[in-house]
């Protein structure tokens, strides 16, 4: 299934007037309702390419449609159908907490509508804190104040930059069950992160961002089995110094001061390799006290995939 | 009007955050020009005043009142619009107005509209607060409100340049401190300019602040050291400068987008 695509970006570049390219010829579609992770390492290009589609930054060259509005041309509509939660926690410290989140919804050009404002409020957790001033407030509730505010004017499209940053474990829970639920209610949300634990847990689509380049962007699901890899480790009765010959072809790996033989293999493959190496190393009267596969996360294959090109 | 045209909802959201802001601070905001202004008829007004009589057939009490206005008027509109724009962007804040639908006049209008208020409202209390003092006459009161808006409106503009311009807050107090006190002290606030002895004299007028302060002082006593049409089409001219100038930084992004 390929839903329509809400935001389209062709040809994107950025190059900033220190001559540092941030972004080289980015191309990207996003359906509308996913949950699309854009991760990469700190400086890889993630905030250039979300500050260009919000107007925060003016792309060197591309063409950018928000909800089938190029977002120069048509910057009004465009706008506002985009939320965008900065990174850094961006307040007016001597705000009330509905005043700020009013005070969004009405510069985004919507007409005012209390009710709208404390459903977000509430769905937020914050309706509680709604006279509080901002600088009164935990980090953790200035950065829901954030999302309040990105949500006050219904966005279709909801930027997330680097949501989870500094935030507790609790808060992190919440984050992403406030993601799923504004998924359900239509939101298409783009987030960019580089804990892979949460592209893992919420993303629909993830691409990976490097030097300014995209270098893949694939459905996790596909992602994870494609390059995923499986490993197998042996608890072995007598530690080994060296591999044997005759265990070559399996590539093994030895490790914890020779007490662990480690096996990698392809998990979609037909043929594992793994009764066949069992055989062999009962052959050769090598025993083992237990064994254990596991299959690579998302933050394996990310490892990969930046160090692999690092390397290229 | 519909949003996609006209961002009305948004030039009134940053004119009410922007008047909630002075609000903080009223009674200071306030009691500065009162006091300020008793203070300049207790030292001028009595003390210099009682030695000189009158100026152009104005007694002098009366004659320093356009200039007392201006002259907070001046600081006043380029220290609140220049704090008004300088704050957002040293908090970062400043995300959500760029990432708004909000062009760069309905942006303009919201920060400079709510500092022009203020200023008026500041130089109107003074005008109010002479009057306790010194009899002050307007013989054209809609010229007078006239030159106040667009004078008021003109400086909040090149405040508004001056707080993008500004890489910090002692930035911001440079141009005001440095540039327009003096030329407003010199500009013939306190005194007319055909008191002074020549050269002083014609090197006065290329101060473009003796245009504005005497247009304005003309409202209130239909005399003026220079002609009245030259004060306005000078007021204009400076107002259009600053209206081209802050095109120029949205066209651009100058200090507000990389």
């Amino acid at each position: 299934m390929t839903p329509a695509p809400v935001l389209s970006i062709r040809g994107l570049t950025k190059t900033y007037a220190s001559g540092l390219q941030a972004l080289k010829s980015v191309d990207l579609d996003i359906g509308r309702g996913e949950i699309f992770a854009l991760l990469g390492p700190n400086g890889a290009g993630k905030t250039t390419l979300i500050s260009i589609v919000c107007g925060l930054v003016t792309p060197s060259t591309g063409e950018i449609q928000a909800a089938g509005h190029d977002i120069v041309r048509d910057y009004r509509r465009a706008r506002s159908k985009i939320g965008l939660v900065p990174q850094e926690l961006y307040t007016d410290a001597f705000e009330r907490v509905i005043d700020t989140v009013t005070f969004s919804r009405g510069v985004f050009g919507r007409s005012r509508n209390p009710a709208y404002v404390e459903k977000v409020l509430r769905d937020l957790s914050l309706w509680d804190k709604r006279n509080e001033k901002i600088k009164e407030l935990s980090g953790g509730m200035k950065r829901r104040v954030m999302i309040a505010k990105a949500l006050s004017h219904e966005p279709e499209i909801l930027f997330l930059d680097e949501p989870t940053a500094g935030v507790d474990v609790e808060l992190r829970r919440d984050m992403w069950n406030l993601v799923r639920q504004l998924r359900e209610s239509g939101v298409t949300i783009i987030l960019t992160t580089h804990y892979i634990e949460e592209a893992e847990e919420m993303a629909d689509r993830v691409g990976v961002i490097r030097k300014g380049e995209l270098i893949l962007v694939e459905e996790k699901t596909k992602l994870m089995q494609k390059l995923g890899k499986k490993q197998l480790t042996l608890n072995l009765s007598d530690p080994m110094t060296a591999i044997p010959a005759e265990l070559a072809e399996w590539k093994l790996a030895i490790q914890a001061d020779g007490n662990e033989l480690l096996y990698t293999f392809d998990a979609t493959a037909e043929r594992t390799g793994i009764p066949s190496l069992l055989r062999r190393m009962s052959d050769l009267g090598i025993g083992f006290k237990d064994l254990h596969t596991r299959e690579s996360s998302l933050e394996d294959i990310f490892v990969d995939l930046v160090t692999e090109r690092n390397a290229a | 009007m519909s949003a996609s045209v006209f961002n009305a909802h948004g030039v009134w959201a940053i004119y009410k955050f922007e008047m909630h802001r002075f609000k903080r601070t009223l009674w200071t905001g306030l009691a500065v020009p009162v006091i300020t202004t008793s203070l300049y008829f207790v030292v001028f007004g009595s003390a210099i005043g009682s030695r000189m009589t009158e100026i152009n057939g104005i007694p002098y009490g009366s004659f320093i009142v356009p200039g007392l206005m201006m002259l907070s008027l001046f600081t006043e509109s380029i220290f609140n619009a220049s704090f008004g724009i300088h704050m957002p962007r040293f908090t970062g804040t400043i995300y959500e107005i760029l990432s708004a639908p909000l062009s760069a006049l309905e942006t303009v209008l919201g920060y400079v509209g709510a500092a022009a208020t203020k200023s008026m409202t500041v130089a109107l209390v003074i005008l109010l607060t002479a009057n306790l003092f010194v009899d002050v006459h307007v013989e054209h009161p809609f010229l007078m409100l006239l030159f106040l808006i667009l004078i008021a409106a003109t400086f909040c503009l090149f405040g508004f340049i001056v707080g993008i311009w500004a890489k910090g807050f002692e930035q911001l107090q440079v141009i005001p401190l440095l540039v327009v006190t003096p030329l407003t002290f010199l500009g013939g606030s306190f005194y007319s300019i055909e008191m002074l002895p020549e050269p002083w004299r014609t090197i006065t007028l290329f101060n473009p602040i003796v245009y504005l302060i005497n247009g304005f002082r003309w409202t209130f006593f239909g005399t003026s050291d220079v002609p009245v049409l030259w004060s306005l089409l000078a007021t204009s001219a400076f107002f259009l400068i600053c209206l081209a100038v802050v095109f120029w930084i949205f066209r651009t992004g100058y200090r507000l987008k990389s």
